[in-house]
C-alpha cells in the first residue's frame, strides 16, 4: 500500500468505507524516522523550543516551535496560555511546519524580464531589487503623487510595511479582509451597539446555552478557541441552531438544522423577531433601558409571520417558532452569531444588522454567555516623527460611496486603477503582501485588467503565488518561523501579547517585512520612521514599557494582563456605554436613514439560478486557510483538491457519477481552467453546489497544488456591492457543469 | 495496565489535526498516515445524520497482526500497546492483510508502521500527541484497568461501540455515541 486515505467518507448502504490507494513520491525523508526504533522517541523536555505565534491564518495562536537533535524545525506545539489556542493547535497551525520546508517557496528577490503575467524573471541581489522599488515609488510620488500607491496586506508581515506606505503619503492600506470578508458585520454592529465584533469576535461560546450559526460553518473553519468553546458546549448539553442550505458538519452537531433555501436569510431573522416580540419572548427588561427604536421594529416587524417567511425560505413556521423558543430560553446566554466572511448578497450590512438586533432583544450583548466585554492592551508606540499630511485619502477617493466603511476598500483599490473608473484618479502602484490577489478578489479578470494598468506592482511573498507572476518585482519573504514580528495584540477576555521570533535562520535569501520595509525607507529618504537599530530594540523598547521584557517574553511567549475595564459583562458597577448617537441599541438606525438606507432590514428577493445552473457555494475546510495553504506539504497530504458537491437528484439529471470530472461555468460564460471531481453527495441542497476556497492553482510552480481542483475567484464574476459600506457579495453566482474538456471543444 | 482510547464522535469535527500532530510528533513520511479520519453519512436531504470518526490501531487484545507476524516484530508492549520493532520486521506483509482495521502501512524504508500511541510520550506521562492537540478535546486516553482514570470514567458515563466486534479482535478503541 502507497499513499493512504486520510478522509474516508462513505454512506451507509453503500458497500462500505472506500480504501482506494494510488502512488506518491516522499516529498521529504525525516532524517527523525531512522531513530524511531524502540521507545527512545524524543519528547518535550529537553529540546529547545521558541516562541511563535501562527501565520497560517488570523487567529494568531501562539506556540512553541520545537527543534530536534539535530537543529532542525521539528514541530509546533499551541500555548497552554494562550486564549487563542490553550495549548492546542488546529491542523493547519500543527502544520505549519510544512510552510518552512516546502521546497517551492520563493527563493530570491526576482526582477521581471518579459511582459506581464509570462513567468519570465532575473534573479537579483536584494540591494538591486530593492533600489528598482524605491526608484519607482520616487518616480510614481513625483509624477502621480504618492497618494496613488497602495498597500494590500494580510497577515501580521504588513504593519511596519503600513508604516513605510504613511512615511511615504499613502493611506490606501487595504485587507481583503474587510471589504471580502468581515466588513458588513462590523459596520453592522457598530451601528446597532456603537462597537464592532474585531477579531477574536467576542462571543462567550464557553458560557452559551443556544448557540445560533447563520451559514458559518464553524468547525470547518476553525477559528481555534470557537471551535473549542463550541466542543465544550456541545459536551455541557448546549443547544446549536445551524442555519446552512448545506449538511455542514457542525449541523450534523446541531439540535436544530434550518436547511435554508440560499439567500433568504434575512427573511428567516425577521421572522425569529416577529415570533420574539410577538410573543413577549424579548428581554423587557433590557430592550427597556438600552435600545430605542423598539416600538418602530414592533411595528414594522408585523408583516414577517414565520407562514410568510415559509414560502420564502422554506423553512416549516413551526421550526421557526420552536427555533425561536430555543433561543427565547436561553436568554441571555444565547449567542446568535454574526458570522465572519459575511459578504454574500450585497445586503450583507443589513442582514448583519438583523442578527445584531436579535441578540440586543434577546438581551445577549454585554451578558454571560451572550457576547462578552473584550478588553485590549495598549502598546506604545516606537517614537517617530509625525507622518506628512495625505494629499487625498482613500475616503477622498471613495467620493462619497460606501459612506459607512470604515477602512480602505480593496475592490475599491481594483477599481480605481483602472483608468476613467474614478474620474481624474487612479492608483499607480500597488505594494501586495501576503494576499494573492487573483484568488482572493473576486472576478479574476477585473484583477488583471487592474494590474495591466500599473506602473509598478511589487508582491511580497513567501510562496510563487499567481500574483508573483504578473509582479514587477517580487520579493521573497520568510515564514513566520524565521523572522520577527510586530506583537500579536488583540482584544480577549483578559489583555494578552504575544511574541513570535525566529525559531532558525531564515532558508533561502529570503527576509522578514520588517527588514524589506527598513531598508526601502533607508533608499528613499524616510529612514526617520524606523528609528530602531534591530528589531530586537524596536520590540524591548515596547515591553520594557509594558512591564516585560524581550528576555521575559522570550521565555513565555504569552503574557496576560489583568482586566483594568470592569467586569466581563455589564452590572451595576460596570453600566453599559454604546457609542451610537442616541447612546443606546439602535434597534431602528437614525444614520443609516440620515444616509438614505432602510433604518431596519429589509428582505429584497434575490435573482435565482436560471435552468440548469445552481448557485455557488463555497466556504472552507478544516485543513486549509484560503489559497495559501494548498501547497503546504503537510496539509496537502490531507486534502489536495477541492471536490464539487452535487445533491444526487441533480446528479441524476445530469448522469454524473461520483469522482468524475467536471468544469464549472458561469452565468457570464466564465469557465474553471481546471475539472474538479464530482462528489455526489446528500449534504447539499439541489439549488446548489458546494466547493471549497482556495484550490485550483494555476501557478504551474506550485508543484503540489497546480491545477488540483476549481478556483472559486474564476466563476465569481457577478459581484453584488453592499452600497453601505462597499462589501463585495460573492453568492450570486450560478453555474453549470461541463463534461468534456472544454478546451477540446474550442479546437475541434 | 490496559491502555485505550474513547473517541467522541458527538465533538469531533473531522479537523485531521491527529493526523497532522501524528505525522510531525512521529515523522510519519508525507503521504501516509497513523491515524484517519471516517466520515459516514446517512439519510437523504434534509433528513440526514453523519458520524465522523477519528480511527487508529485499535491495539487489539486478541489481534491477528501479533499472531500471524513470523518474526515476532509485531508484538505486545507497554500497557497492552501492540508495537512493531522495525529492525525485525522483513516488511512480508501479513500483519497488514490480517487487521481488520487496515490500521497498517508499509514505511518506505521497508517495514511496517502504524500507531504506537505515543508510548514514547505515554512513559513521559505525556498524552499522545493526537490526543494532546485535538481543538474538540473529544479523545480520551488512559488506563482502563484503573477505574478512576479519565478514559474508564467516561466510558461508563457515556454509550459506545467498538469497531468490528464480529473479528473477535477485542479492540481497545472506544467510539462514543
Ligand atoms: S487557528 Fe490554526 S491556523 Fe489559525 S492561527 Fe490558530 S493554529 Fe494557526
Ligand atoms: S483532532 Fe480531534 S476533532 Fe479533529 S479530527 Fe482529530 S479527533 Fe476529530
Ligand atoms: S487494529 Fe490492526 S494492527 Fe492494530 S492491533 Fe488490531 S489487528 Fe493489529
Amino acid at each position: 500500500m502507497n499513499r493512504r486515505n486520510f478522509i474516508r467518507i462513505s454512506t451507509l448502504g453503500a458497500g462500505g468505507a472506500m480504501f482506494g490507494s494510488i502512488g506518491f513520491g516522499n516529498d521529504r525523508e525525516p532524517s527523525l524516522i531512522d531513530r524511531l526504533t524502540g521507545n527512545t522517541h524524543p519528547v518535550e523536555s529537553g529540546y529547545t523550543r521558541t516562541p511563535t505565534y501562527c501565520e497560517i491564518c488570523f487567529w494568531k495562536c501562539a506556540g512553541w516551535v520545537y527543534k530536534n537533535d539535530q537543529d532542525e524545525i521539528w514541530k509546533i506545539i499551541g500555548n497552554e496560555n494562550d486564549p487563542h489556542c490553550n495549548g492546542r493547535l488546529c491542523p493547519r497551525g500543527t502544520g505549519g511546519v510544512g510552510m518552512y520546508f516546502d521546497q517551492d517557496r520563493l527563493k530570491t528577490p526576482l526582477i521581471r524580464t518579459g511582459a506581464r503575467g509570462k513567468q519570465e524573471f532575473r534573479r537579483a541581489s536584494w540591494d538591486e531589487a530593492l533600489d528598482l522599488v524605491a526608484k519607482k515609488l520616487d518616480f510614481i510620488a513625483k509624477k502621480y503623487g504618492p497618494e496613488t500607491v497602495a498597500l494590500i496586506t494580510h497577515g501580521s508581515g504588513g504593519k511596519l510595511l503600513a508604516t513605510l506606505m504613511k512615511a511615504y503619503g499613502s493611506d490606501s492600506v487595504a485587507g481583503p479582509s474587510y471589504a471580502q470578508c468581515k466588513g458588513p458585520r462590523e459596520v453592522a454592529f457598530g451601528l446597532t451597539f456603537g462597537t464592532g465584533l474585531e477579531s477574536p469576535e467576542p462571543t462567550d461560546i464557553r458560557d452559551t446555552r443556544c448557540l445560533v450559526l447563520i451559514g458559518s460553518h464553524l468547525g470547518e473553519n476553525m477559528h481555534n478557541s470557537q471551535v473549542q468553546e463550541m466542543a465544550d458546549a456541545i459536551d455541557r448539553g448546549a443547544a446549536i441552531i445551524t442555519v446552512d442550505p448545506r449538511f455542514s458538519t457542525v449541523a450534523s452537531k446541531s439540535k436544530f438544522w434550518l436547511p435554508i433555501k440560499p439567500s433568504t436569510d434575512i427573511a428567516l431573522l425577521l421572522a425569529w423577531m416577529n415570533v420574539i416580540i410577538n410573543n413577549g419572548w424579548y428581554d423587557k427588561e433590557y430592550v427597556e433601558k438600552y435600545t430605542t427604536g423598539f416600538d418602530k421594529l414592533k411595528e414594522y416587524v408585523q408583516p414577517f409571520t414565520p407562514e410568510w417567511a415559509y414560502g420564502i425560505t422554506t423553512i416549516d413556521p413551526n421550526m421557526i417558532r420552536d427555533t425561536a423558543k430555543e433561543m427565547a430560553n436561553a436568554s441571555p446566554a444565547v449567542i446568535i452569531h454574526p458570522g465572519r466572511h459575511v459578504t454574500w448578497y450585497g445586503d450583507d450590512t443589513q442582514r448583519s444588522r438583523a442578527i445584531a438586533m436579535l441578540n440586543a432583544l434577546l438581551g445577549s450583548w454585554g451578558r454571560r454567555g451572550g457576547f462578552y466585554l473584550p478588553e485590549l492592551k495598549e502598546i506604545p508606540e516606537y517614537p517617530h516623527p509625525p507622518f506628512p499630511p495625505v494629499a487625498k485619502s482613500w475616503r477622498d477617493i471613495l467620493a462619497g460611496r460606501y459612506p459607512f466603511a470604515e477602512l480602505p476598500l480593496a475592490n475599491a483599490i481594483v477599481d480605481g486603477s483602472i483608468k476613467g473608473n474614478l474620474n481624474d484618479f487612479q492608483y499607480r502602484g500597488w505594494i501586495v503582501n501576503g494576499s494573492n490577489l487573483n484568488m482572493t478578489m473576486p472576478d479574476t479578470r477585473k484583477t488583471l485588467e487592474a494590474i495591466q494598468q500599473l506602473e509598478l506592482l511589487v508582491v511580497i511573498d513567501t510562496m510563487p503565488m499567481e500574483i508573483t507572476g504578473w509582479a514587477d518585482v517580487i520579493l521573497p519573504e520568510c515564514t513566520y518561523l524565521e523572522r520577527y514580528d510586530v506583537l500579536r495584540n488583540d482584544h480577549n477576555r483578559e489583555p494578552v501579547i504575544a511574541l513570535r521570533m525566529p525559531a532558525t535562520e531564515p532558508k533561502y535569501d529570503t527576509k522578514p517585512d520588517w527588514w524589506i520595509a527598513k531598508e526601502l525607507a533607508g533608499k528613499m529618504g524616510l529612514e526617520k520612521y524606523f528609528g530602531w537599530k534591530t528589531f530586537e530594540e524596536f520590540l524591548d523598547y515596547k515591553l520594557t514599557r509594558m512591564g516585560s521584557s524581550l528576555e521575559e517574553m522570550k521565555k513565555i511567549g504569552v503574557k496576560k494582563y489583568e482586566r483594568t475595564s470592569g467586569d466581563l459583562y455589564f452590572s451595576a458597577e460596570n453600566p453599559p456605554v454604546f457609542d451610537t448617537p442616541s447612546g443606546k441599541i439602535e434597534l431602528y438606525s437614525s444614520q443609516l436613514e440620515e444616509a438614505g438606507f432602510d433604518p431596519m432590514p429589509r428582505y429584497t428577493a434575490h435573482e435565482e439560478p436560471p435552468e440548469g445552473y445552481y448557485r455557488l457555494i463555497y466556504g472552507r475546510t478544516p485543513s486549509h486557510t484560503f489559497s495559501r495553504t494548498s501547497n503546504n506539504p503537510n496539509l496537502s497530504a490531507i486534502m489536495a483538491e477541492n471536490k464539487v458537491w452535487v445533491n444526487p437528484k441533480v446528479a441524476a439529471n445530469w448522469q454524473l457519477k461520483d469522482g468524475q470530472d467536471v468544469w464549472l461555468k458561469n452565468q457570464d460564460g466564465s469557465t474553471t481552467s481546471f475539472p474538479a471531481k464530482v462528489r455526489i453527495t446528500e449534504r447539499i441542497r439541489w439549488d446548489s453546489v458546494y466547493i471549497v476556497h482556495g484550490f485550483g492553482h494555476t501557478s504551474s510552480q506550485l508543484t503540489r497544488a497546480f491545477k488540483k481542483g476549481v478556483s472559486d475567484a474564476a466563476l465569481i464574476t457577478k459581484v453584488l456591492l453592499d452600497p453601505v459600506m462597499g462589501g463585495t457579495g460573492m453568492r450570486g453566482n450560478f453555474v453549470t457543469f461541463i463534461t468534456e474538456n472544454p478546451d477540446k471543444e474550442v479546437k475541434a | 495496565m490496559r491502555f485505550a482510547m474513547a473517541i467522541d464522535t458527538k465533538k469531533c469535527v473531522g479537523c485531521s489535526d491527529c493526523v497532522v500532530a501524528c505525522q510531525t510528533e512521529n515523522a510519519v513520511p508525507i503521504g501516509y498516515c497513523r491515524d484517519w479520519i471516517v466520515e459516514v453519512n446517512d439519510g437523504t436531504y434534509p433528513r440526514l445524520e453523519m458520524e465522523i470518526r477519528s480511527e487508529r490501531c485499535n491495539h487489539c487484545s486478541n489481534s491477528p497482526c501479533v499472531r500471524c507476524c513470523p518474526t515476532g516484530a509485531s508484538h505486545y508492549d507497554y500497557g497492552g500497546t501492540v508495537l512493531v520493532t522495525p529492525h525485525k520486521c522483513i516488511g512480508c506483509g501479513a500483519c497488514i492483510a490480517s487487521c481488520p482495521y487496515d490500521a497498517r502501512y508499509t514505511h518506505p524504508k521497508g517495514y511496517v508502521d502504524k500507531c504506537t500511541f505515543c508510548v514514547h510520550r505515554v512513559k513521559e506521562g505525556l498524552p499522545p500527541a493526537c490526543v494532546a492537540v485535538c481543538p474538540t478535546k473529544c479523545l480520551y486516553f488512559g488506563d482502563t484497568d484503573d477505574p478512576r482514570s479519565e478514559v474508564s470514567q467516561v466510558l461508563k458515563k457515556r454509550k459506545y461501540k467498538r469497531l468490528i466486534p464480529e473479528a473477535g479482535t477485542n479492540p481497545n478503541l472506544y467510539f462514543l455515541i
